[in-house]
């Protein structure tokens, strides 16, 4: 703090562009590792660079990088949600039941129901954090359970099936567009939308602002309690969104559809550089991170290595990349104080 | 002291609501509150029980331990690797013990000596060790254990109907609640989760106390990695997943303060057995397993917002008070 305010001009004003220059090497060396994964494998087996397979592991990618965009909105805000992967579930399995009761019902229907659920599930959590002061630890853990329980009361033991759902809603899922499939084409517009929100717009910036130091936040007179909610309702409405597409991809559903899935979205997001302390990271990163996990999961797929590995390889990458992330923080505020200094 | 008084107001109620459950189970079938029924409903919560013991302590130093279930499904797989490789028994527990002391201390390690948040440590060793679990055993069961041990598992004390496990839990909850509430380690403990700051300028070793609760962790997990096997008489590398949610949930329901410096040993073992009677009650009139997810998550969430909401009303209507008051000394003067 001392060091601080003793700062001389010049250090402050290297100040961001260190930060950013720092995550723009995070993102860097995130692209090289995942260069370095895809080529090796390819290397192995060169049937894993073909299109099908390729196709595959972004349709795989493409649902939890969804999930990622709302988990990385209040992850920066220093919360987090652990009930998206109930909420993915929960909206899968309640559109595939309106898709069965009315089997004409349109494509953007489907969408909106998914949406308006999710959001209404996230607000749940929202008001929990925002209004009940819950840790939104405790809170969403609370939810987690509670929406898998709501599921699974009402699938009874039934599962959805691809034969009960109206071929046009499948197709959209197994369809594509100039060879890229329309589920990966989807998630990458609304990544690159909220990534251009949350870099350049107020309310966007407000999510840094809140994670960064929320007391400053409220003294700038930004409105804590309502970023909070509308954060947590928008990671729902995303969420939501994702049970629907989880539906059209796999066609099949159970009550255990998506459980497991909050995880992986935090070890994506983590890995891509979002800190859990809030105030840091990107959903280029986070998105990369994605990659990166999928990739890594395809990969030993292809190398027949047994599955088994996966989930220890994965808990494996998301202590690493903490472990990266705060030795590089500490070094560079090592770096900065001394400058300050000298 | 006010602190105090409101704590043990929690625990009370816990416990009120212990007897409640236990007259509502009465009520939904005659079966319930029999020696039998309360020895089976008991027996399933044992290993969250154990496991909540450890939880107890990192909550109270402001930490959290995710893991403690993959722990549990690590040691179980281990001990059927290792059974099944013919080690003998007595030798094979005591790797096992290792083996959730070493992933506990790894924990500790990355949360004292790197700095990171045991949350998010213990999200990426929950991923590991459940990984090592199925990297020991893969998809296979181990099911042959011999019977002396797996009647420790599903036996009960000779002469009475309290399973074996929960006997092991009621004298380990004693030995924990000795240690947080009547020696210096335990002060020590609150002092930590209430200001870390002060108390390492008080001259507390902040990182050696957290380090040795993560090793405690690991191994109460392991404990309960081999109640299970045992009671189950099975090893499988996918035991007990999902269960840190439940040790969790039992222990904040039981007044520990996720933010640290508050709870009691009391409060929680209330709780686990709340959460565990409530449980065996609509099991009883067949709600299915799956379901009950959503009684713990309400008792989850509902332990933290229902005393946040009084105490906001609380201060609401001492302010109104206090308005009131300085009304009238205005008056006065």
């Amino acid at each position: 703090m001392t060091a601080g305010r003793q700062a001389t001009p010049e250090a402050l004003a290297a100040r961001p562009n260190l930060v950013s220059q720092l995550l723009k090497a995070r993102e860097i060396s995130l692209v090289v590792i995942l260069l370095v994964v895809l080529l090796g494998t390819a290397a192995i087996n060169p049937r894993f660079m073909s299109v099908g397979s390729l196709r595959d592991l972004l349709l795989n990618v493409a649902i939890i990088s969804l999930v990622v965009v709302g988990q990385t909105m209040v992850l920066l805000m220093k919360h987090v949600d652990l009930s998206v992967g109930s909420v993915v579930g929960l909206s899968a399995f309640l559109t595939g039941s309106l898709f069965i009761a009315h089997p004409g019902m349109p494509l953007p229907l489907a969408v909106l129901f998914g949406l308006g659920l999710g959001a209404t599930l996230g607000a749940i959590n929202g008001l929990l954090v925002a209004y009940g002061k819950v840790p939104a630890l405790v809170a969403t853990l609370g939810t987690l359970y509670v929406f898998r329980g709501v599921t699974y009361a009402v699938v009874h033991g039934g599962q959805i099936n691809a034969g009960n759902l109206p071929p046009s809603f499948l197709s959209f899922a197994t369809g594509s567009l100039l060879g890229v499939p329309n589920l990966v084409l989807l998630v990458l517009v609304v990544m690159v939308g909220f990534g251009i929100y949350l870099k350049s717009y107020r309310g966007g910036r407000e999510y840094y602002a809140v994670g960064s130091n929320s007391e400053a936040a409220v003294l700038a007179g930004i409105n804590v309690t309502r970023r909070t909610m509308t954060g947590f309702a928008l990671s729902g409405a995303i969420a939501g969104l994702a049970g629907v597409l989880y539906l059209a991809r796999y066609g099949t559903v159970d009550a255990s559809a998506g459980s497991g899935l909050e995880l992986q979205v935090i070890a994506a997001a983590v890995v891509g550089g979002v800190s859990i302390n809030g105030g840091v990271g990107s959903l280029l990163g986070a998105g990369i991170g994605a990659l990166l996990l999928g990739t890594m999961g395809s990969a030993l797929v292809t190398l027949r290595a047994p599955a088994f590995y996966q989930q220890a390889i994965q808990g494996a990458l998301l202590l690493l990349a903490i472990s990266i992330d705060i030795v590089v923080a500490r070094r560079t505020a090592k770096q900065l104080q001394q400058r300050s200094r000298g | 002291m006010k602190n105090i008084r409101s704590l043990m107001g929690w625990e009370a109620t816990i416990l009120l609501l212990v007897v409640l459950a236990l007259l509502a189970g009465a009520l939904l079938s005659p079966d319930f509150l029999t020696a039998p029924n309360l020895s089976f409903l008991t027996a399933n919560f044992s290993e969250v029980a154990l496991m909540a013991l450890t939880m107890t302590l990192l909550v109270i130093v402001a930490e959290i331990d995710l893991s403690v279930a993959s722990i549990l499904g690590m040691c179980s797989s281990l001990l059927g690797v290792l059974w099944s490789a013919h080690v003998p028994m007595p030798l094979a527990l005591l790797l096992v013990f290792l083996a959730g002391g070493l992933a506990g201390l790894f924990n500790g390690l990355l949360v004292t000596r790197l700095g990171l948040p045991s949350l998010a440590v213990t999200i990426g060793t929950l991923a590991l060790y459940r990984g090592l679990a199925y990297a020991f055993l893969g998809d296979r069961a181990v099911a042959d254990f011999p019977a002396v041990y797996t009647n420790l598992g599903f036996g009960s004390v000779p002469g009475t109907q309290i399973p074996i496990p929960i006997a092991l839990f009621l004298v380990l909850a004693v030995v924990v609640a000795t240690l947080l509430h009547a020696t210096s380690f335990g002060r020590g403990l609150y002092a930590i989760g209430a200001n870390e700051v002060a108390a390492r300028f008080a001259g507390l070793r902040v990182e050696r106390v957290k380090l040795t609760l993560f090793v405690m962790s690991g191994l109460m997990s392991a404990l309960a990695g081999i109640v299970y096997t045992f009671r189950f008489s099975s090893a499988r590398a996918d035991n007990a997943s999902g269960f840190e949610l439940g040790v969790i949930a039992a222990v904040l329901l039981g007044g520990v303060s996720i933010f640290g410096g508050r709870g009691s040993v009391v409060g929680a073992v209330a709780a686990v057995f709340l959460i565990g009677i409530i449980n065996g009650a609509l099991t009883i009139v067949d709600v299915p397993n799956e379901v009950l997810t959503v009684v713990t998550g309400l008792l989850l969430i509902g332990s933290v917002l229902v005393p946040n909401l009084l105490a906001r009303f609380r201060a609401g209507r001492e302010r109104r008070s206090r308005a009131t008051q300085g009304g009238e000394s205005g008056v006065s003067t």
